[in-house]
């Protein structure tokens, strides 16, 4: 496994925002099979690190570098990088009003499709896919039915999320606080819809602040992100060792001397 | 291949082209002769003359004064250097069959995707096809005159139910009501004559399809819809023009009657030429529409409004029968040099009577409009409901959105809602559909689209994919 290019390499990358450095030397690798927890206090720029990989233009790379299957992926534009299969679950979905939520998902299947050179999807197939994935994250027909977003509540907006990624099927998923805002009901059906979609070829990245999520989704490694920097990587045990004792043992170490 | 700089800056007006048919074309200017030729030309009986003799004298007495209300700005118009009457010339006293139209008109008709020929026409439209100042044909008519549905042009209309254009022509809007109406009034040319008889659903669409083709010529049509007692009508209109260098004047009029519980819903694609990118030609739109709604009676007016370099139109509906129901959704974009100053009124005089408004503006490049809307409760309009929603959406830093309601209300029991809106696409929404795979041009669409979707739910379904179509053709370049 560890001979293969990996999904996703970030070396040193730093970034700002208006100005104000967030990201100031952030490394990470992540290869084909494996689920990633990235967990971290306010502010300590886990979103923006999610942006960033998905080319959020309101954010600035002034430095390291970021590649994707061998790839420079700063190059590219936010279109060509969810073309290429990078999916980002957004923390707070955006509406879309008018823009009718199986409309929305089949422009983009297509673009998809039509980008990798394969036929469009027949409205049938479509629909059958959507009927099919739709069950995963228990999402009604007469949510489907409405316009992107409106009028959801935040944990149909995160279902909805989930329901993109499955109906997308890409081979990087970074999802950006899935479970903020979930009573434990919703939690459970994000993660269980987030489950049925790892598979070995492709990876999925977690941002979250509780250790509570990864007790539905297990995963192979958990970092720990203070100050735009990791200052620890470690299995599924470090994420226990975090809610047994916060983070400010973490700050105190990684504050510079 | 190379292009000229004019070609491109026009390429995105696919609509252009114009079509090389010899016309009869009147000299150029204004006065009582050319009234009495154009009337002569149609062998119209006298009534008609002296109708269009008196709107000519009303407007002489406006001496040349323009409405000025409007937020449009625009060199002052000459009457005398313009042409008021222009027919492609064809065999005989005028076409009888398809057989005599003048194969080059057909042609242009199939170039714009509205195909007169039998084995060819829209399923279930019935259009009566408007070329310059004449309607050239209209298909369907023999289903539609098994229905007792009359449907020919506004020209026929007068020749054949003289009774009919009698009784409702300038009903609703008399040639006294405004300067371009009594214009209207003195010279238009023809235009679309729709009778829908008592109790009678009309089986097919029916549309008038108008073509600008020959220079320098004024388009003034008459279009003329009654429904009896009962009936439904859905009526569609559309209009392209060919890009000409200098403006062009489209000064229209529409008058709907629906009678008690008729309903008629009427389907506007505007798609005139709407000048290049800094303003030079295009056509000045300016219209007047208005139906006359009786006891429970329904009109509903529905727009799409993405050409001409000016538009000045009100679709209105008097509300006079207890129980009638008004409803106007539009969406007018402007880009580039485009003005639009375009609205409703909605006059409520009967008991219970309800209307409904809902504008969608989009402005772009340095275009400028204007949503105007006038709801007047009479004072005998027990418990009149008005509901009115007015949003507009900016692209780009150098357009403007304005919204100047009017509300006038002489009833205690009338209630009446506005809303209004501004907003831009947000940087949040347009990366929220990058990152699901498209691209920024067809992302900022989707999102243009969906704001106008409220209104295209309203069209019949070919015309909400050209509505689509179109709103996405103009948008070129705009949204980049």
């Amino acid at each position: 496994m560890s001979t293969t290019t990996p999904i996703l390499e970030v070396r040193d990358l730093r970034a700002t925002i208006a100005g104000k450095e967030i990201l100031k030397g952030f490394s990470l690798t992540v290869r084909a099979g494996e689920v990633h927890a990235i967990m971290g206090p306010n502010g300590s720029g886990k979103s923006t690190f999610t942006h960033i990989m998905a080319g959020n233009p309101a954010f600035t790379v002034t430095g390291g570098q970021a590649l994707y299957k061998g790839k420079d992926l700063l190059q590219m534009s936010a279109d060509v990088r969810a073309k290429e299969g990078i999916f980002l679950g957004f923390q707070y979905p955006v509406e879309l009003p008018g823009v009718k939520t199986a409309q929305f998902l089949r422009t983009a299947i297509n673009a998809i499709r039509t980008y990798k050179g394969q036929p469009e999807i027949e409205f049938k197939a479509f629909n059958q896919l959507l009927k099919e994935k739709s069950k995963l994250v228990e999402m009604h027909q007469a949510m489907i039915n409405r316009s992107v977003n409106e009028g959801f509540s935040g944990g149909e907006k995160k279902r909805n999320e989930v329901l993109q990624m499955a109906m997308l099927e890409p081979l990087l998923t970074l999802l950006d606080e899935p479970d903020s805002g979930l009573d434990i009901d919703s939690l459970k059906i994000v993660a269980n819809g987030v489950n049925q979609l790892r598979k070995p070829e492709n990876a999925i990245i977690l941002v979250t602040h509780y250790q509570r999520l990864l007790n539905y989704i297990t995963p192979d490694s958990v970092h720990v992100l203070i100050d735009g920097r990791i200052v620890k990587s470690g299995g599924r045990e470090l994420a226990l060792e975090l809610e047994a004792k916060g983070y400010e043992e973490f700050k105190k170490a990684a504050a510079p001397a | 291949m190379t292009t000229t700089p004019k070609e491109f800056l026009n390429k995105d007006y696919k609509w252009g082209f114009s079509t090389d048919v010899e016309a009869d074309v009147a000299p150029k200017g204004l006065n009582e002769e050319i009234v009495r030729f154009i009337s002569h030309k149609k062998q119209e009986p006298e009534w008609m003359l002296e109708w269009r003799l008196r709107a000519f004298r009303h407007w002489l007495t406006l001496k040349h004064e323009e409405p000025e209300w409007a937020n449009v700005r625009y060199n002052h118009i000459d009457y005398q250097d313009m042409v008021y009457y222009a027919a492609p010339k064809k065999p005989g006293d005028g076409p009888k069959s398809l057989e005599e139209v003048n194969p080059e008109v057909l042609e242009a008709f199939n170039k714009l995707g509205i195909p007169l020929e039998e084995q060819k026409r829209l399923a279930g439209i019935a259009v009566d096809a408007v070329f310059d100042s004449v309607s050239v044909a209209t298909t369907y008519k023999e289903t539609l005159e098994k229905h007792g549905i009359i449907f020919c042009s506004f020209s026929e209309a007068v020749q054949k139910h003289p009774d009919l254009v009698k009784k409702y022509m300038g009903s609703v809007v008399p040639y006294s009501d405004n300067f371009f109406a009594a214009l209207n009034s003195a010279v238009f040319s023809d235009g679309s004559f729709a009778y829908i008889p008592k109790g009678v659903r009309c089986p097919v669409e029916l549309m008038t399809y108008f073509r600008i083709n020959q220079a320098d010529t004024g388009q003034f049509e008459r279009t003329l819809i009654v429904a009896e007692e009962g009936a439904y009508v859905s009526y569609l209109e559309g209009c392209t023009a060919p890009t000409r260098k200098k403006h062009q004047l489209h000064a229209a009029v529409v008058e709907l009657v629906a009678l008690d519980k008729a309903e008629i819903k009427y389907s506007t694609l505007q798609n005139w030429y709407p000048g290049d990118v800094e303003g030079n030609g295009g056509v000045y739109n300016f219209v007047t529409k208005r139906g006359k709604a009786m006891a429970n009676a329904k009109i509903s007016w529905t727009q799409v409004e993405t050409g001409s370099a000016i538009t000045w139109k009100y679709p209105s509906v008097i509300l006079q029968g207890d129980n009638a129901v008004g409803e106007f959704y539009s969406v007018a974009l402007v880009n580039n040099r485009q003005q639009a100053d375009t609205g409703t009124k909605m006059i409520h005089i009967g008991k219970n009577t309800r209307s409904t408004i809902v504008s969608k503006g989009i402005s772009a490049g340095r275009g400028n409009q204007t949503y105007r809307g006038l709801v007047r409760v009479m004072p005998g309009a027990e418990n009149a409901r008005n509901y009115t929603q007015c949003d507009s959406l900016l692209i780009g830093e150098k357009c403007g959105a304005h919204t100047v309601p009017y509300i006038e209300v002489r009833n205690p029991t009338a209630q009446v809602e506005h809303e209004a809106s501004t907003s831009k696409i947000s940087d949040d929404q347009l990366f929220y559909v990058m990152q699901r795979g498209i691209a920024a041009e067809d992302a900022k669409f989707m999102i243009i689209n969906g704001f106008c979707r409220e209104i295209f739910k309203e069209l019949p379904l070919e015309f909400a994919v050209e509505a689509t179509q179109l709103l996405k053709v103009s948008l070129e370049g705009a949204v980049g």
